[in-house]
């Protein structure tokens, strides 16, 4: 095979590494503080729409991906003040923001004409690198840098070793002084930015259209490349940019002539959902997570 | 001494009831506020629901026949709850359920037998897709949120492949071949989608109310729930407790995807896209959260939303919402569920009421 078969799959995988690792870099910041959140998937659903009516209103890109990121925030408010103030079950708060984003934007596609499907006009679309042999969405570079930043933060800052305390000990965190639930709302609250982030690069980025089921499973495989990462957001980006290769690789290999006839389309969809479930059963005996997590915290 | 007891036994019930109450009250509230946010009217779109779901015998007939399946992956989220897991594999233990009831009618069977045989193959099936779920927690630690995830997809998959390509109808293409007709549930009101079907479903609910509460096994289930730590010094094996909590909810979840196909009028077959199954399994969740994980709640909870989704069908025709709506409402009632500080608050505020009206009425 040449040189010029592989470049496509590298640039398929770059662009399927973001949605994935960016939604996981929020979780990492949710689960060290000790907030457990699967609705990942209901939130990049609904920063998708918002990010996309956010680009038209705005007639911007740009606009669109930061009304992506603040709906994501918004939604982060919401599951960081049940899940703290309100002492809610955090898994059962996921479901119920799945739930919701899963009606909520059908429903909003049906009211925005179309059913199931509202495409994206092409100027208001994040605008491509070209490099010669392809053009890369900038979102890859913020993604690699939001990696590095975010790993900074969680280990090399007083920030970051707060924000492990209220996920680890947080009786001492309180003792020591740290408000606990306040760093925990916090993190869900910057977390839902990155997730709200992801969703908009899919509609306003990646594919240029939302559909009621364009984030796929994504935020779930975000789950598993975070529990891949042991929470190191390095790692995440490693994690990310594997799961976007076969997530690459099933999109290539769908369209490319001889393989569709040898392998039916249906079983090549299912290699991104079998190589997550093999690295996570194969990484997971040496990963620890802090020991708060999933737990309300409630002053003696 | 005597009353007070009683009445507080009472009360182990009546809490569990309000708090669903007051959670669905939130949830259509909130289905309220967005419809005349984007210029519905909540009155119009909530009256054509409900007498879209319990308006006539007909309509009931249909609450019913939607109820069915529903009842079934509630019981497989349910049952995992009790034993303190959390599993969402009941959208593609299905699948697979289905799938596995569809093949049955390849070959020719008399008519109790074919039923009986499609019914166990579906059983089988389901238990098989969740075993990994089981042996994947056990053996390396993996989350069953993830691996019921990934497993769901990849039933969806499966199906689509099987539908299109070994079980497809050789006339119409978009479909299987239908359920033999040795092989269905008789309709119970014709002309309605009412069958047979939901006898499985009380059957079931009988038998979990009987396996959780009136046996060793549903003991072990339900202390391993409360404190794994305990019960493990007590001697209670979790691993038995998670093998059983998955197995049986696979088997559940399988009959949920059997009854559907093997019942519905008026094609007894899959459609390509599977949209006579999706979301069967998600909604079976917020069933089971409703109805609190118990048998009995979770009969009324899955009446309920069955009624919402035959209800919401005569809102999108009579009042314009679209049905999706219901599914919002379906979220909403989930997170009011979810807080125990909501309830907390909502008797704050009612006692404050109550006394400021006593107040007012001296």
């Amino acid at each position: 095979m040449e040189i010029e078969h592989l470049w496509p799959i590298l640039f398929i995988s770059l662009h399927a590494m973001v949605p994935i690792t960016l939604a996981a870099i929020g979780e990492i910041i949710e689960e060290s503080a000790g907030l457990f959140n699967i609705g990942l998937e209901g939130m990049i659903l609904i920063s998708a729409l918002a990010g996309a009516l956010g680009a038209e209103y705005f007639g911007s890109a740009i606009g669109g991906l930061l009304v992506g990121a603040g709906s994501g925030a918004v939604l982060g408010v919401i599951f960081g003040l049940l899940n703290t103030y309100g002492r809610g079950d955090q898994l059962i708060t996921g479901v119920g923001i799945n739930l919701l984003a899963l009606g909520f934007v059908a429903f909003m596609l049906i009211n925005l004409g179309a059913a199931g499907f509202h495409s994206v006009p092409r100027d208001v679309q994040i605008k491509l690198i070209p490099l010669g042999v392809g053009s890369l969405s900038p979102l890859v570079l913020v993604t690699i840098l939001l990696a590095i930043i975010v790993y900074w933060v969680l280990n090399r800052t007083q920030l970051g070793i707060r924000i492990k305390a209220v996920g680890e000990n947080p009786a001492a965190a309180d003792v020591a002084g740290i408000r606990v639930n306040a760093m925990r709302l916090g993190a869900a609250i910057v977390a839902g930015a990155l997730v709200g982030l992801a969703g908009a690069y899919l509609s306003v980025d990646w594919f240029g259209s939302v559909t009621k089921e364009i984030s796929a499973g994504r935020g779930f495989i975000a789950l598993a490349v975070v529990v891949f990462s042991g929470l190191n957001p390095l790692l995440a980006l490693f994690g990310g940019f594997i799961f976007g290769f076969f997530d690459g690789f099933a999109t290539w290999v769908s369209t490319y002539p001889k393989i569709k006839d040898i392998i039916p389309w249906q079983f090549v969809a299912m290699v991104p959902y079998i190589v997550t479930l093999l690295v996570v059963a194969g990484v997971i005996g040496r990963v620890r997570f802090p020991k708060a997590l999933g737990i309300p915290y409630l002053r003696e | 001494m005597g009353s007070k007891y009683r009445f507080r036994s009472l009360n182990k019930y009546l809490n569990p009831i309000n708090e669903s109450l007051l959670a669905g009250a939130i949830g259509l509230a909130i289905g309220a506020i967005i419809m005349v946010g984007l210029g519905y009217s909540p009155l119009d779109a909530y009256s054509s629901l409900l007498r879209g779901s319990f308006g006539s015998v007909y309509s009931w007939a249909e609450s019913l026949a939607n109820a069915t399946p529903l009842i079934l992956t509630a019981l497989t989220f349910a049952i995992a709850m009790r034993g303190g897991l959390f599993n969402i594999g009941a959208e593609g233990q299905l699948y697979i359920g289905a799938i596995a009831a569809v093949s049955v009618s390849l070959i020719q069977i008399s008519a109790p037998f074919h039923l009986i045989i499609a019914l166990v193959a579906a059983m089988t099936a389901g238990a098989l897709w969740s075993l990994p779920v089981a042996i994947l927690k056990l053996t390396r630690g993996v989350h069953e949120v993830i691996s019921t995830i990934m497993l769901n997809w990849i039933a969806r998959f499966f199906a689509f492949y099987m539908i299109a390509n070994v079980l497809m109808d050789p006339v119409r293409g978009e479909k299987t071949i239908s359920i033999a007709e040795t092989s269905r549930f008789a309709r119970i009101l014709p002309g309605s989608s009412l069958n047979y079907g939901i006898v499985v479903s009380a059957l079931a609910v009988l038998l979990i109310l009987f396996l959780l509460w009136r046996t060793t096994a549903g003991f072990e289930l339900r202390a391993a729930g409360h404190s794994q730590e305990s019960s493990n010094y007590a001697g209670i094996s979790y691993k038995k407790q998670v093998l059983r909590a998955f197995l049986l909810g696979g088997v559940l979840a399988g009959l949920a995807g059997a009854v559907q196909v093997m019942g519905r009028p008026p094609t007894y077959a899959l459609i390509s896209g599977l949209p006579q199954m999706i979301d069967l399994g998600f909604d079976g969740i917020a069933v089971a959260m409703i109805g609190r994980n118990h048998p009995v709640g979770i009969i009324f909870a899955a009446i309920f939303f069955g009624g919402l989704m035959v209800g919401g069908r005569m809102m999108q025709m009579s009042a314009g919402v679209p049905l999706e709506l219901v599914r919002i409402v379906e979220g909403a009632i989930i997170l009011a569920l979810a807080v125990p500080e909501l309830k907390r608050i909502f008797y704050v505020v009612r006692k404050k009421f109550a006394r400021k009206e006593q107040r007012g009425g001296n």
